[in-house]
């Protein structure tokens, strides 16, 4: 009977043995990415055009980041920070990635930050962009390719402002992203604001959030409201007949993602961006046409980040001549000044991107189709408001 | 506060709490008569609002696809109870619990591979995008009123079957003790597939509805499950007339709650208090309402089963 | 309890013991937080079997539990109190306390009334974690690893693990007592039937409260520890698919034994971890639909597995009738 448990147990210990060794990766010459989107859930509609694009951008540059043999290991964060940090855990213990990426939400990168900047391995963020890690707290294992989650909205209040918009009404979702947004929409809007509205992230219904609004009775409304949420939130705003009265702008919200489901609904608004899918570079041509014809669809600007930060790996690991110098791979990151959807692209002091923003608005076009159209440059080569109290200078 | 907003959202309260009637009472009706805890009754909601959004997209007219969802859900209903669910009766209840928990994973799935993981927006014809100003000042949406008009109807309907008809009378005395019942000579087997497959279509008919009102995707049903549970704790197991009180009460409670606390807490305690506090009881509101009522009816407000 | 379940505990833990060294030799340190994840969950699940397996008390809002205990670690680590001789008493005592109020509210009601509403109690207590802004709300919020001043370094993984392996160790000791003690035995017979022992003078609601109180408890241990190995707490912890899971692991390894739920808890975050990888060597893009072979594995174990993994490897005997 001891002879039993005891012979049974081998077998099953020996049974996870053999597991833990057959995960065990090759050689230390292979460049390893691990790339963490959203793929199941609502934010799936986010993270799949992310992972689209990466597989790409691979492709584009025929699946050799620098040249070297390479090895992806995605991961399906499925919005939740604890399933991002086992994930992270995962691919720097026991898949030993020199890279973790992706990342499209602020909260999960807050949760992964410090963990993986501990652990000598890089972070790039393919989209998150939160205050939290672009000040005092920036780190010089850090970099984001997208953007500062300040910068959309900061163009959004300068350009209310200018066209001397007042009685505002504010909502986001109540996170981090959110509380960021409007911070910066603040920080250069100069009219009155009559309302600020944190609602549940995640949340489908906005029927009672929009009595109140039009209780409010505001000249506009601001919205931070990415993926479904936005969706969710414009249908449900065009349905109370409010499309028509009160003017609706917006930041992260009406893009290649939501348009397809918004329609009409979304038509005449105005929103910010950093990209447009009409931007005339060769890269973003390329990028553009090449993800309509294998993919079907117009490409949302989360795709064309992650685009980039397959463009950024290739030419930091080309420039460093490999992954084993750490140090090496962090000056070539710095220097930037490689090819993106967005042009040449520059770093600031706090691994920030220093781009233009612009407006655009959403048409009908002739052929039905929904797209957003760039109507000027807002802000040009801006900085984030965080770089100067980073404390990094290279 | 203003009065006209108040109304607004009073109607707010009324159209949820329809909603989750719609779930509880297909979920109570199994309690009540079949003694069957069923994790997976949120799974049903899913599948209706999926059905319904395929059979829309085929027919092309949504009227036709939400009419044609309805048999279709109840067929589902149906095989469901009769391939899974037959086992379970005579198991206890942790059983139950677990071995619909573990069905709830596999709907999920199934639902996901065949639609994929993403949710999916429909759309809702241009008759029923509009609004209509039944306040004035204040345009309320077209689709919003239909859902309270149809659950109120269904409400109707269920109560007529219950009261007025043979079916209804085998109902409540199944509901009351289903042993006696089948001693008495009436096929069981087929009375709990019926009810089972009854329940299955209010709850289709709730995810039908919430889709185009929000979205449909993997494990939409099991957020409103939980509250169907605690409507169902409130109005008393196997009760149709407690789940319908209790689930107007918990519509009305957490919309009203939501709006009011805040405002009403700010009167009493500093603003920077009220707004933090403020929504933290918002949504514990349901749960204290519901512990509150079992401190004085331990079986809710009107307990149907004798057993 | 018997000398085979005696020899399957002892072996079960010595193999918990070896595995640190074994990961050491081996150049994988990613398993040594798998099997420090596992044993922190098994302390959950046999705190929840007390009640469950032993009290037959359907308790399907456990995992709440566990919340508090990790985020009373993570609230006073946010106000800079991070010595553990400090945290974990407060964060098992806070656990005591709520499942105190809990549970005197919920055994009041018996049946399927006690199932749905301790599930409606630990969903209250989610959306509370949920709504608190300043401890991340559904964001959640970072926690430091606890400080046990010159004792112990919790960020050292090893020294952290054996800390887990004790508080094991040391509930699967106290619940052994206690089960073979004269209030084990009042519980075990209430469950089998409960008006007999009323009738003998038990106050059997007295009784069970005590053991839902323990349960919670220890289960706060858990969430203490679960909290310091995440370094981060959120509300996902409470949610009422956690206490489903940990239900799952009791059932699977067990009911109604100590070592059992330990084993439970074992096999399914190993299934959890495995089972998508190795759909994907049968087909490819298998693997994110582990689900669909999860949820019949569950139906079947609930069918057809009476008692659990435990059943394979001490054959005779039914421990729990």
């Amino acid at each position: 009977m001891f002879k039993q448990i005891l012979t049974r147990t081998i077998g099953l210990v020996s049974g996870v043995a053999m597991a833990a060794m057959a995960a065990t990766s090759v050689t230390a010459e292979t460049v390893k990415v691990g790339f963490i989107t959203t793929l199941s859930g609502p934010a799936g509609i986010i993270g799949k055009p992310m992972k689209n694009a990466f597989e790409l951008g691979l492709e584009h540059i025929g699946g050799r980041l620098g040249g070297m043999d390479t090895e992806i290991i995605y991961g399906d964060d499925k919005r939740k920070p604890d399933v991002a940090k086992q994930l992270v855990n995962k691919m720097i213990k026991r898949d030993r990635v020199q890279f973790v990426s992706g990342i499209i939400w602020s909260n999960l990168l807050m949760a992964v930050h410090g963990p993986v900047t501990r652990s000598k391995t890089f972070l790039i963020s393919s989209n998150a962009g939160p205050s939290g890690v672009a000040g005092k707290k920036c780190s010089k294992d850090f970099f984001n390719v997208a953007f500062q989650n300040d910068m959309m909205p900061e163009g959004m209040g300068k350009y209310m402002t200018a066209k001397k918009i007042s009685n505002v009404y504010l909502m986001a979702p109540n996170y981090q992203a959110g509380k960021d947004m409007l911070k910066g929409f603040k920080r250069m809007f100069k009219g009155k604001i009559t309302g600020e509205v944190y609602t549940k992230l995640g949340q489908k219904d906005y029927q009672a959030e929009i009595s109140a609004l039009r209780a409010a009775k505001p000249s506009a409304v601001f919205v931070f409201l990415p993926g479904g949420m936005g969706i969710n939130f414009i249908k449900q705003y065009a349905q109370a007949g409010l499309s028509s009265q009160i003017p609706l702008y917006s930041a992260y919200t009406v893009d290649a993602i939501s348009l397809p489901a918004l329609k009409d609904a979304a038509v005449g608004t105005f929103g910010v961006q950093h990209w447009s899918p009409d931007l005339g570079n060769s890269v973003n041509r390329r990028f553009v046409s090449d993800y309509r014809k294998k993919y079907g669809k117009t490409p949302p600007f989360y795709a064309a980040q992650a685009y980039d930060t397959v463009m950024f790996l290739d030419n930091a690991i080309r420039k460093a001549g490999g992954v084993g110098d750490r140090e090496k791979l962090r000056t070539a990151m710095r220097v930037g000044d490689f090819s993106t959807t967005r042009g040449t692209f520059k770093f600031n002091n706090n691994h920030f991107p220093v781009q233009n923003i612009y407006l655009r608005e959403a048409v009908k076009e002739a052929d039905g189709s929904y797209v957003t159209k760039t109507r000027g440059v807002i802000l040009s080569a801006h900085g984030d408001a965080y770089a100067k109290s980073c404390g990094m200078k290279w | 506060m203003d009065p006209l907003l108040l109304l607004e959202q009073a109607f707010n309260g009324l159209q949820f709490g329809v909603m989750l009637f719609l779930i509880a009472a297909g979920l109570t009706l199994v309690f009540g008569i079949m003694d069957l805890v069923n994790l997976a009754h949120g799974a049903l909601v899913m599948i209706g609002a999926y059905l319904a959004t395929a059979l829309v997209a085929w027919t092309d007219s949504f009227i036709l696809g939400m009419i044609l969802a309805l048999p279709a859900t109840f067929a589902v209903g149906a095989l469901v109870e009769i391939v899974a669910l037959r086992t379970l009766y005579r198991r206890d209840h942790l059983d139950q619990v677990l071995a619909t928990f573990g069905l709830i994973l596999f709907f999920n799935e199934i639902v996901r591979i065949i639609w994929g993981p993403v949710s999916l927006y429909s759309g809702l014809p241009d008759y029923l995008s509009g609004h209509v100003e039944i306040i004035p000042g204040a345009p309320y949406p077209v689709f919003r009123l239909l859902i309270i008009a149809v659950g109120l109807a269904v409400a109707a309907i269920i109560y007529f079957i219950v009261a007025h008809t043979r079916l209804g009378m085998l109902i409540r005395a199944g509901a009351s003790n289903n042993e006696m019942v089948g001693a008495l000579g009436v096929n069981i087997k087929s009375l709990f597939t019926f009810v089972f497959a009854l329940g299955a279509v209010f709850a289709g008919l709730a995810g039908m509805m919430l889709g185009p009102l929000t979205s449909v995707e993997p494990g939409m049903g099991e957020p409103l499950l939980i509250l169907a549970f605690v409507v169902i704790i409130i109005g008393g197991i196997g009760s149709i007339r407690g789940a319908f009180i209790a689930a107007i009460i918990v519509g009305l409670a957490d919309t009203m709650g939501r709006v009011l606390l805040p405002v009403l807490l700010r009167a009493v305690v500093s603003d920077a208090a009220a707004d933090t506090a403020g929504p933290a009881l918002a949504s514990m509101l349901i749960y204290i309402l519901m512990a509150a009522i079992l401190v004085v009816r331990p079986r809710g407000l009107f307990p149907a089963r004798t057993g | 309890m018997n000398k085979r379940q005696i020899w399957l505990t002892l072996i079960t833990l010595a193999l918990f013991a070896a595995v640190p060294p074994l990961t050491v030799i081996l150049d994988q340190p990613f398993y040594m937080d798998v099997v420090a994840r596992i044993m922190i969950l098994a302390i959950a699940a046999v705190s929840l079997d007390l009640i469950l397996g032993y009290g037959g008390m359907v308790s399907f809002g456990h995992a709440a539990y566990m919340g508090v205990g990790a985020y009373a670690v993570g609230i006073l680590s946010y106000y800079g109190m991070d010595n553990g001789f400090l945290q974990f008493p407060l964060a098992m005592g806070a656990s005591a306390l709520i499942g105190l109020v809990f549970g005197a509210m919920s055994l009041r009601t018996t049946g399927v009334y006690f199932i749905m509403i301790t599930l409606a109690f630990a969903q209250m207590l989610y959306f509370l974690a949920v709504s608190l802004e300043e401890f991340g709300g559904d964001d959640g919020m970072p926690a430091m690893r606890s400080e046990f001043a010159g004792l112990l370094d919790l960020n050292d993984s090893m020294q952290f693990y054996y800390l887990i392996f004790a508080c094991l160790a040391l509930t699967l000791i106290i619940l052994h007592r206690l089960v073979l003690s004269r209030f084990g035995m009042v519980i075990r017979a209430a469950r089998g039937n409960e008006r007999r022992m009323q009738a003998l003078g038990f106050s059997t609601y007295r009784y069970k409260l005590t053991a839902f109180t323990i349960a919670a408890t220890l289960c706060g241990l858990s969430g203490a520890l679960f909290a310091n190995l995440n370094e981060f707490v959120s509300p996902d912890v409470m949610q009422w698919t956690h206490s489903g899971e940990i239900m799952i692991m009791v059932i699977m390894g067990g009911m109604g034994t100590l070592i059992g739920p330990v084993l439970g808890a074992a096999a399914f975050l190993l299934l959890e971890e495995n089972l998508p990888e190795w759909m994907e060597l049968v087909m490819t893009n298998a693997g994110e639909h582990w689900a669909i072979i999860m949820g019949p594995i569950l139906i079947a174990i609930v069918l057809f597995g009476r008692g659990g993994i435990h059943a394979l490897f001490i054959r005779k005997g039914k421990v729990h009738g």
